[in-house]
């Protein structure tokens, strides 16, 4: 059944541009994110409520609706605001820059939530020691809130990312050549639509997989402490074994 | 670009057709999904590991991979199979793209939800479930009278997410060309070039829904949890605060 009869290296070709979108909008959706709970925490009421109207409208809208928005109502606005200079060739922005502004929008509206509660979890006396030994407010979350929102918002930004990664397939119906774009030609050329969809869904699989254990890494990674307590755990139950 | 308010006007008897046909798939996949959800999850935390296996498999495969891509396997995949093509089935069923987005819809959301039931029937305290064992009711009773109703009032917040997952996921039905709020906006749009007025005011009509949705589920779980605010009448006045 799994004959890919030369379609291989197509399918892989993809998974590469997957891969890429995907990586690109997490980057530029985390820093939405960021901004975004910086705004929701903000004294600035304006900032407060465009932050609110952000994350509400952008977690109702379905992300195949704002993929086709942006590329092609983006292609539209960048046409009349090129009209307005004068410019009047027919322009179009690229399917992977319109993907990646659709899935960063859509990621960093949930990233702000994460963010958002991640910050108000650490204790507020945390801040006021901070700032009792005269931290500065962009050293204080350097080197106290971030560290800490890292540790705490991990977990929920790795199932973001895992749905960020799914979502990337939407944005094959503008045309970019993803996995999915890829494995319809190949179904189409070939007839065998299951095997090349089946093949596609491996792949995603595949990354999910890798994603999924990178995260754990991760997640390890952030906690010292835990490392430390286990690490100590170990020396104890080795030094008993030992004496005994 | 000149913003046209008379298209949207004019195409919204058609947008609310593709929103009944929305409302539609959510709520037929929504409901059989949650029955498979519960015998999924029911599967899934037997203790016997190879009665695990298949429904492990069965959630990672749909949890791991895009909604289009299962939609696509169902929809064009099915007919590579000669047997799938002669079976009775083909015609009323697999061959319709309605039929095979409610299958995609239900096989996907009933994985999500199988994972959110475990994971709340696993935070019911298990000093319940042994006043259960301990009053004498049988496996059915403690099923049905307690873990599944203690359970729904753990679960429904992640529930309604997971609703409105699926009404963003169902945008995706318009890929195999149904005629949903985002297909008959993409449709509309073709022929009028009006894409931003179109795709704009399906974004509204979506955001409503999910409102509704979330507001209803607010309510829900308010009646779901009342033991929670529960407050014993007042024996000196004689009154139900």
């Amino acid at each position: 059944m799994f004959d890919l009869q030369g379609f291989g290296a197509l399918l892989l070709s993809g998974a590469t541009v997957t891969i890429k979108l995907a990586l690109t909008s997490l980057v530029i959706g985390m820093a939405l994110g960021l901004l975004g709970a910086t705004a929701k925490l903000s004294n600035i009421w304006l900032l407060r409520k465009i932050a609110t109207v952000y994350t509400a409208t952008m977690r109702g809208i379905p992300e195949l609706l704002l993929v086709l928005f942006i590329y092609y109502g983006g292609s539209i606005l960048l046409m009349t605001i090129l009209k307005k200079f004068g410019y009047n060739e027919y322009v179009e922005i690229s399917a992977f820059w319109g993907g990646v502004m659709a899935l960063s929008i859509a990621f960093g509206a949930y990233a702000t939530e994460i963010f958002r509660m991640s910050i108000q979890e650490i204790p507020i006396g945390q801040h006021e020691a901070a700032q009792a030994i005269g931290m500065r407010p962009l050293q204080t979350f350097y080197r106290i809130t971030l560290p800490q929102v890292w540790q705490i918002a991990l977990p929920g930004l790795g199932n973001l990312f895992l749905v960020l990664l799914k979502d990337t397939a939407l944005v094959s119906v503008v045309g970019l050549k993803d996995i999915m774009y890829q494995s319809s030609r190949a179904a189409q050329s070939t007839q065998q639509p299951f095997t090349f969809y089946m093949a596609a869904a491996i792949i995603y699989l595949g990354l999910t997989m890798l994603i999924t254990g990178f995260m754990m890494w991760l997640e390890w990674r952030a906690n010292p402490a835990a490392r430390y307590a286990k690490k100590l755990s170990r020396q104890s139950t080795h030094r008993q074994s030992t004496i005994g | 670009m000149d913003w046209n308010w008379q298209v949207i006007f004019d195409s919204l008897p058609e947008l609310l057709n593709g929103a009944v046909l929305t409302v539609q798939l959510v709520v037929v996949s929504g409901i059989i999904g949650l029955f498979f959800g519960l015998i999924l999850a029911q599967l899934r935390l037997s203790k016997n590991w190879l009665v695990q296996v298949l429904p492990f498999s069965y959630i990672f495969f749909f949890r791991g991979t895009p909604l289009l891509v299962q939609i696509f396997l169902i929809y064009y995949g099915l007919g590579q199979f000669e047997a799938i093509r002669n079976s009775f089935l083909w015609e009323p069923v697999l061959s319709q793209a309605y039929w095979c987005a409610i299958i995609a819809f239900t096989m996907n959301t009933s994985a999500y939800l199988a994972e959110i039931i475990r994971g709340a029937i696993q935070t019911i305290p298990v000093g319940e479930l042994e006043a259960a064992d301990a009053i004498g009711m049988s496996k059915w009773q403690k099923l049905t009278r307690v873990t599944l109703p203690r359970a729904f009032g753990i679960v429904i917040p992640a529930y309604s997410n997971e609703v409105i997952f699926m009404l963003k996921g169902s945008a995706l039905a318009s890929t195999i060309a149904l005629m949903d709020i985002t297909g008959v906006a993409r449709t509309i749009s073709a022929r009028t070039y009006t894409l931003m007025e179109l795709f704009f005011a399906a974004g509204i009509i979506y955001l409503l829904l999910s409102w509704v949705i979330l507001f209803s589920f607010r309510l829900f779980e308010k009646r779901m949890n009342r033991h929670a605010s529960y407050v014993p009448p007042d024996v000196m006045t004689n009154t139900v605060p």
